[in-house]
């Protein structure tokens, strides 16, 4: 597995990031805003985001002196594609066994 | 857990066989372990066999050559020819965990007679997360996953 994929898996393997990523889908948030709404310290939301942002899972942006936090969608891609692999290489063993089964049968 | 989209991971693949649906599922399911990349499993002995146990509810589990038997997970829905559902219950430490369910959904439909395309999709991805840690060091060292599935590629092509 490549390393952003099992950072994407570390940063995951938190509920408390996981309940960061829930409230987020639902839209851009300030750290502030996060952490009246979990039961969690706002430092302790920072640092969760910290984490969540180098796993490339969310995206930081400023408006004013404020920052907000937004989902990044294509963070989960390294797991995905990790995945994807797995299960080609699967289908083609089957798609292998499948051909010579059909030849077996017609033969 | 939630199952909140933004964060679900999901793969789909899709592979085309010249078999009926019929005979391409009973392949699918009844001799799995002729296709299922063998250095993926989860016993201590090497694997000899996966089973599908064919009903709903059914077991799905590996059988060691030693004969001891480690649960995969379960059949959530056997519907022959055309849908079959398992709950792939292995988390990233490579133990069957009871709580954890992952879903793999396979489909057959049948393209022209005598072919069938199948349709896999393995979602909830993200619920191994969980054990992530474990994870990164089975993939990572050589003789991890990726290392053998490598290999695989190779014996299979």
């Amino acid at each position: 597995m490549s390393t952003s994929a099992a950072t994407v898996l570390d940063a995951l393997g938190d509920g408390h990031r996981r309940s960061i990523m829930e409230h987020l889908a639902e839209g851009p948030l300030a750290v502030g805003v996060l952490a009246d709404r979990l039961p969690i310290s706002r430092p302790a939301v920072s640092q969760h985001l910290r984490v969540l942002k180098e796993a490339e899972l969310v995206v930081e942006s400023a408006a004013g002196t404020r920052r907000f936090y937004r989902v990044n969608p294509a963070g989960l891609a390294a797991v995905r594609e990790y995945f994807d692999r797995f299960w080609s290489t699967t289908l083609d063993n089957f798609a292998a066994l499948a051909e010579t089964e059909s030849t077996r049968s017609t033969s | 857990m939630s199952t909140n989209s933004t964060t679900e991971i999901q793969v789909h693949r899709t592979v085309s066989v010249p078999l009926p649906p019929e005979r391409a599922f009973d392949l699918f399911t009844a001799r799995m372990s002729e296709f299922w990349p063998s250095e993926h499993s989860i016993g201590e002995s090497a694997l000899a066999e996966v089973v599908v146990e064919p009903s709903d509810g059914g077991r799905w589990f590996e059988r060691g050559v030693d004969g001891a038997e480690c649960d995969w997970g379960r059949v959530a829905e056997w519907a022959p020819p055309g849908r079959l559902v398992l709950l792939w219950q292995i988390g990233a430490d490579w133990r069957f965990d009871p709580e954890l369910e992952t879903e793999v959904e396979v489909t057959f439909t049948e393209e022209s007679p005598g072919r069938t395309r199948l349709d896999l999709r393995h979602r909830h991805l993200e619920r191994m997360g969980d054990k992530a840690e474990v994870m990164r060091g089975v993939f990572d060292s050589p003789g991890g996953w990726a290392g053998t599935l490598a290999n695989l590629v190779d014996l299979v092509g």
